[in-house]
């Protein structure tokens, strides 16, 4: 459960697959992780099943990390009940904004109408984030919707697009290449880093989408 | 004050830092530079704190011109400095007068130089850190005409000229290495030949590498099972196995997560090596070490590799 990934990093497995009860326990175990700052400890990325802690070696070694690590976990059953924070996502579905909609409701035998209710209806939690600054990974997605990833990715997806894949849901916070169905556009800015706050969403936070119409951004 | 100006640039010419550090879990790699060692090198020779500003030319070459006296020290590999009919070796530092030209001349032998200038580059920092992230848009690369801005030696220059840096003694350069790695946490994920391939074979680097990562090609190492991976955090030196076989080390600029098994880590005394490896040219080897050995090779080599004054 506590492995060496590199000599300045320390991998803790809380299970191996996506799963909201394992993702909660990562989400808990770096809360508590956070709240102490110690030094020699850089920063953490909390992912679906683990959580990975970066240190410096020059000031700790893997049997401190993993000791203090080891010790965090077995208070994160307390504190399981920390209420998450929750945002909305105004979203522009189908048309030139999300052009992806009319294949996925056809591929998966439902209306257009019907793809659009089913995301929006659910919130979702950032699982993680990664792939590019800002980008939350979203689940779960309704398997109703689930869908392969595109055999060819594009080379250029805009920056707010609403994108779907397997059993999960995402937004592109900059223009970059992509292998996601896109369903939507949102006009909010998801990373901005010269702002106060750079990034719109955190790993554990709560998301729900909202249509909204064609001229409303 | 004003120190430098960039007369010509070519390929992949960045500021580099010791790195982004406080946003991987919002997916910012760390960046940095590719070659610690020399980035840490070229600062302690000009008098600079270690995680000072420095300049990375990889991939191309670039010629400055000295606005006023200065003192420069360039180190790495696969480089040459050249002033008019001088050649100035590599791990020194070296005093320019106002008005000369510098060029980094690339050459065989490794990927990437470090320029550091006393009193060390002064660039607005994003994100907590100087160092460009072209991908994520974080800072900017460097291009002719720029001029760049120093802060204030930390000495005399006539004291921060002429240091040289033992290299050969602390980091063995070479187009054969033998790079040193932990096991990786998905290691059972492959056969036991797979670990033996792994260990036993020699890797070439492709030629298609960056600072993201390095794409390395020799006999194929197979997986037990599938080879997609539930999404985890990894770092600088883990060497991802997709379902091809061929191995993928992440550098510098690597997303802050990955879905392919890691069947090892390079460690950090090791990377240096690596990233100085030629495309198509070096015999890459790996032999495991346990996670005590890597961090005490780190502290060791941490504490005794130091810049010598004249």
């Amino acid at each position: 459960m506590f492995k060496p990934l590199s000599d300045s990093a320390l991998l803790v497995e809380l299970g191996d697959k996506i799963d909201p009860a394992i993702n909660q326990r990562v989400h808990a175990l770096n809360a508590l992780l956070q709240a102490k700052n110690i030094a020699g400890i850089i920063e953490t990325v909390p992912a679906y099943c683990t959580l990975l802690i970066h240190y410096n070696p020059l000031i700790l070694t893997f049997d401190q990390v993993t000791l203090w690590a080891r010790d965090k976990l077995t208070q994160v059953d307390d504190s399981l009940n920390r209420k998450p924070r929750q945002l909305e996502v105004p979203t522009r579905y189908g048309g030139a904004s999300g052009p992806d909609l009319e294949t996925v409701a056809v591929s998966k035998g439902i209306s257009a109408a019907d793809v659009v209710r089913i995301h929006s209806e659910r919130e979702y939690t950032v699982y993680m984030m990664g792939f590019t600054p800002g980008f939350p990974y979203l689940g779960t997605l309704d398997e109703r919707l689930a869908m392969p990833r595109l055999e060819t990715p594009r080379t250029l997806v805009k920056a707010g697009s609403v994108a779907i894949a397997g059993s999960q849901t995402g937004i592109y916070p900059l223009d970059s290449p992509g292998g996601w169905h896109l369903i939507g556009w949102t006009p909010l800015n998801l990373f901005d880093p010269h702002s106060a706050s750079p990034f719109l969403f955190a790993p554990g936070d709560v998301v729900k989408f909202n249509p909204i119409e064609d001229d409303h951004a | 004050m004003t120190m430098l100006e960039v007369m010509e640039v070519s390929g992949m010419v960045t500021f580099q830092d010791s790195g982004r550090y406080g946003f991987a879990s919002y997916g910012v790699p760390t960046s940095g530079p590719m070659d610690w060692f020399a980035q840490r090198a070229a600062n302690q020779l000009t008098g600079n704190p270690s995680d000072a500003a420095v300049i990375e030319i990889g991939l191309g070459e670039a010629v400055f011109r000295a606005k006023r006296n200065c003192v420069l020290a360039v180190s790495g590999a696969g480089y040459e400095v050249q002033n008019y009919i001088w050649i100035f070796p590599l791990w020194t530092s070296f005093f320019v007068r106002a008005g000369w030209h510098v060029r980094l001349k690339k050459k065989s032998g490794g990927n990437w130089a470090y320029l550091a200038a006393a009193g060390g580059f002064e660039v607005e920092p994003v994100l907590n850190s100087s160092s460009t992230y072209l991908r994520g848009g974080l800072g900017d690369s460097i291009h002719a005409g720029d001029v760049l801005q120093c802060g204030k030696p930390s000495a005399e220059l006539m004291k921060l000229a002429a240091r040289n840096f033992p290299v050969e003694k602390y980091m063995p350069y070479s187009q054969s290495p033998v790079i040193e790695v932990i096991a990786g946490p998905q290691k059972d994920r492959f056969t036991d030949a797979g670990w033996q391939t792994f260990l036993n074979s020699e890797y070439t680097l492709s030629k298609a590498f960056d600072r993201m990562g390095y794409r390395l090609e020799g006999n194929p190492i197979a997986h037990r099972a599938s080879a997609d991976l539930t999404s985890e955090g990894m770092t600088m030196g883990s060497i991802q196995v997709p379902a091809n076989g061929q191995p993928i080390v992440m550098m510098a600029d690597a997303p802050t997560t990955g879905g392919y098994p890691k069947i090892a880590n390079v460690v950090k005394t090791s990377l240096p090596l690596l990233a100085q490896c030629e495309a198509g040219v070096s015999k890459i080897r790996f032999q495991e070490i346990t996670v005590e050995e890597a961090q005490k090779k780190y502290r060791d080599i941490n504490a005794a590799a130091q810049v010598k004054a004249p």
